[in-house]
């Protein structure tokens, strides 16, 4: 049984589809990248997955367990097992990095607080942003958001970490930061859904990769064979023209 | 006339006159306070029913848009009207002055509500939905991360708007309400200039909102520092 | 309570009533235009204008923003016959009104002028254009963007604001109403037309304004 099912999925907004009968699983630990031209559904994709946007056929399973996306208490404990960190505005704006990441596990799991900032603390400390603690997200540069921002996905323990492009926004020399602290998450158990167009890290931490083009997953491999051997001509036009530059 | 005003100042100026404006003064207040309160309050609570989705609220949701919409496109002198010979029969009485601040309710909810609403959604979507996927219920997301973000946008249109209602409860005088206007009209009528009664009431009026003013484009300046 | 609505009565008289709108939307229109006329100046003199000019501008914004204008009208209507000059209760009105759509559009048109940024005049500059077609081209356009929803929102304030010149006996919308209402002792009925009469007005200008705004300005003006 894999951690992460995903059957025949399809999404669209209003008339137009944006996903179209998506088929994807992740063992458990595993990291699967999702790369494709921008508008071929990647965002879609993690949305659906953590309950922002409906499916509109298809199934999701989480360790044998379907995913009712049209039920609110099933919706929550997905919520509960998986954690999504988007391009940017993450963090709210009117709380301190350390309240960010305590917000949810007090709030929601009920945590004593002090026993919740502890934890934080160490996660903070694992991102390299403890000493920035009491800062607002508006006195952090970009790359010191995203990596808060991961701290906050993971204080609520999550099996299933979604990350979409949490680089893209971010200034050059930024970039590696952020990386870092993921590479540093791949080797922990969690199950990873990345999407990203740094292709070198990609290739470096994934087990497998996904091509996405029109709502459609084209192929699907090892980081060897989409890279270097692709069968499709829409995944080999892609990537030679993303590995160019 | 300028001696004839002269003449009458210190009689104008006397104790009991000096009484009578202040009380009209706090008056207008009150009606202004009271009913941009109360309109806060439900403006309010008219906005976040806008924020809502679902086919559950569809009917309340309906009935705030079109409140909104509606008591925006009526002046407040046909407000007051119809206040008054709604509220007289049904609960005779009524004070005027309760008269008038139940009309300054009814509108400033509209208004404030339109301002509040535009307030929450200058909250970024991204913002929201990351209260959503952390498990956050809607009232979490709204005392949480909405509202602490959107206050900032919405104070100064608010207290702008608080300025427009001390003027605008001037035409509750019509209704008898001795405020501020009336109170000016009732000295004139009996014998002060009207330059003198007319003109006081103008530098209390001035008085009052020059303040509230001030203190609106100073929070606008600050919000766009920011 | 049985009370037993009876708009029959005044249904009669929506012939009246709706040239009262007439009337109505001739006060806002006259107002909004002469308003207009004094904002330029006054943001002009704002914007631009030496230390005395700013000034004067900012007084005359301050006072009339400060100031109920029903008050201002009393003081014109009563205090000026005491020195010989008498006015008729519409001159008043449409006097006090305009000073106040004065005070109110400089505001609005002196933020348009300074939405322009030095930056796109430099440009202009830059590329040649002279200091008419620079104002033509490049500000004008500008500013009419910025400045088109609160200038037609502050056309409907005046739609809504003109009822007060009632209080004066000008028989435009709430005039007649109030004439109506003291014959057929119907209030009720009466304002409650009336104020549907100006919901269905006041949709109409601000539609006609957003559908004006989407083809000569291409702003996208919300009718709600
Ligand atoms: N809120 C939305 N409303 C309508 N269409 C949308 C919305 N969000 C995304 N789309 C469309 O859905 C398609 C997929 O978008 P997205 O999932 O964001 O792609 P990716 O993340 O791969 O760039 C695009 O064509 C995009 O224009
Ligand atoms: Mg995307």
């Amino acid at each position: 049984m894999k951690h992460l099912e995903i059957r025949g999925l399809s999404s669209a907004y209003g008339s137009v589809r944006v996903l179209r009968d998506v088929s994807l699983d992740a063992g458990k630990g595993e990291v699967v990248s999702l790369i494709g031209p921008s508008g071929s559904g990647k965002s879609t994709l993690l949305r659906v997955l953590i309950g922002l946007t409906p499916p509109t056929a298809g199934e999701v399973s989480i360790a044998g367990e379907k995913v009712n996306y049209r039920n609110r208490r099933s919706v929550k404990a997905v919520r509960d097992r998986m954690s999504i960190v988007f391009q940017q505005y993450n963090l709210f704006q009117n709380m301190t990095v350390l309240r960010n990441v305590t917000v949810a596990p007090i709030k929601i799991k009920k945590r004593p607080r002090a026993e919740a900032e502890e934890d934080a603390m160490s996660l903070l400390e694992r991102v390299g942003m403890a000493e920035r603690k009491d800062a607002y997200p508006d006195e952090l540069s970009g790359g010191q958001q995203q990596r808060v921002a991961i701290a906050r996905a993971l204080a609520t323990n999550p099996e299933i970490l979604l990350l979409d492009e949490v680089t893209s926004a971010l200034d050059p020399e930024r970039v590696n930061e952020v990386l870092d602290t993921i590479r540093a998450l791949t080797s922990e158990g969690i199950t990873m859904l990345i999407v990203s167009h740094e292709m070198a890290f990609v290739r470096e931490v994934s087990t497998r990769i996904a091509m996405m083009d029109e709502g459609r997953i084209v192929e699907c491999g090892s980081p060897a064979r989409i890279f270097d051997s692709p069968t499709k001509a829409r995944t080999r036009d892609f990537v030679s023209k993303i590995l160019k530059h | 006339m300028l001696e004839q005003i002269a003449e009458q100042i210190p009689l104008f100026f006397g104790y009991h006159n000096v009484i009578f404006i202040l009380q009209a003064a706090g008056r207008t207040l009150g009606m202004t306070f009271a009913g941009c309160s109360v309109g806060f309050a439900f403006g309010f609570l008219i906005a976040v029913l806008r924020q809502t989705t679902g086919p559950v609220l569809f009917l309340p949701r309906l009935l705030g848009i079109a409140y909104v919409e509606i008591f925006r496109r009526i002046p407040f002198l046909v407000i007051l009207f119809i206040v008054l010979f709604v509220i007289e029969p049904l609960m005779p009485g009524t004070s005027l002055f309760g008269i008038a601040t139940v009309s300054v309710c009814l509108l400033s909810t509209a208004f404030l509500s339109e301002i509040i609403r535009s307030g929450l959604e200058s909250v970024p979507m991204q913002q929201i939905e990351g209260a959503k996927v952390l498990n956050l219920n809607g009232l979490q997301t709204l005392f949480m991360v909405i509202l602490p973000q959107s206050w900032k946008v919405i104070l100064p249109p608010a207290a702008a708007f608080v300025v427009m209602f001390i003027k605008d409860t001037s035409l509750a005088s019509q209704l008898g309400v001795i405020e501020m206007t009336f109170a000016g009209e009732m000295l004139v009528n009996r014998g002060f200039s009207p330059v003198l009664g007319f003109g006081v009431v103008l530098v209390c009026y001035f008085a009052m909102s020059y303040p509230l003013s001030r203190l609106a484009i100073r929070l606008e300046k600050r919000l766009e520092a920011s | 309570m049985d009370y037993t609505f009876q708009f029959s009565v005044v249904f009669r008289e929506l012939p009246y009533l709706l040239g009262g709108a007439l009337v109505t939307l001739q006060i806002a229109f006259v107002t909004f235009w002469c308003g207009a006329f004094i904002g330029v100046f006054g943001a002009v003199a704002k914007v631009y204008g030496g230390r005395f000019s700013r000034r004067v501008a900012s007084s005359y914004v301050t006072f009339f923003t400060n100031t109920p204008a029903l008050v201002q009208i009393f003081l014109l209507y009563y205090a000026l016959p005491d020195a010989g000059i008498l006015l008729s209760s519409m001159t008043a009105v449409l006097i006090g009104l305009t000073l106040n759509a004065g005070a109110y559009l400089t505001e609005i048109l002196r933020a348009g002028v300074i939405s322009v940024r030095r930056s796109e005049i430099d440009a202009a500059t830059a590329l040649g254009m002279s200091l008419l077609q620079i104002v033509v081209n490049v500000m004008l356009p500008h500013i009419a963007r910025t400045i088109y929803a609160p200038l037609s929102n502050f056309f409907i304030w005046l739609v809504l604001g003109s009822s007060m010149a009632a209080l004066f006996g000008v028989e435009e919308l709430t005039g007649r109403a109030i004439n109506i209402s003291t014959a057929n002792l119907r209030t009720i009925e009466t304002f409650m037309v009336v104020a549907v009469i100006y919901v269905v007005l006041t949709v109409l200008a601000s539609a006609s304004l957003a559908l004006v705004g989407r083809v000569a300005f291409r702003v996208r003006a919300k009718v709600f």
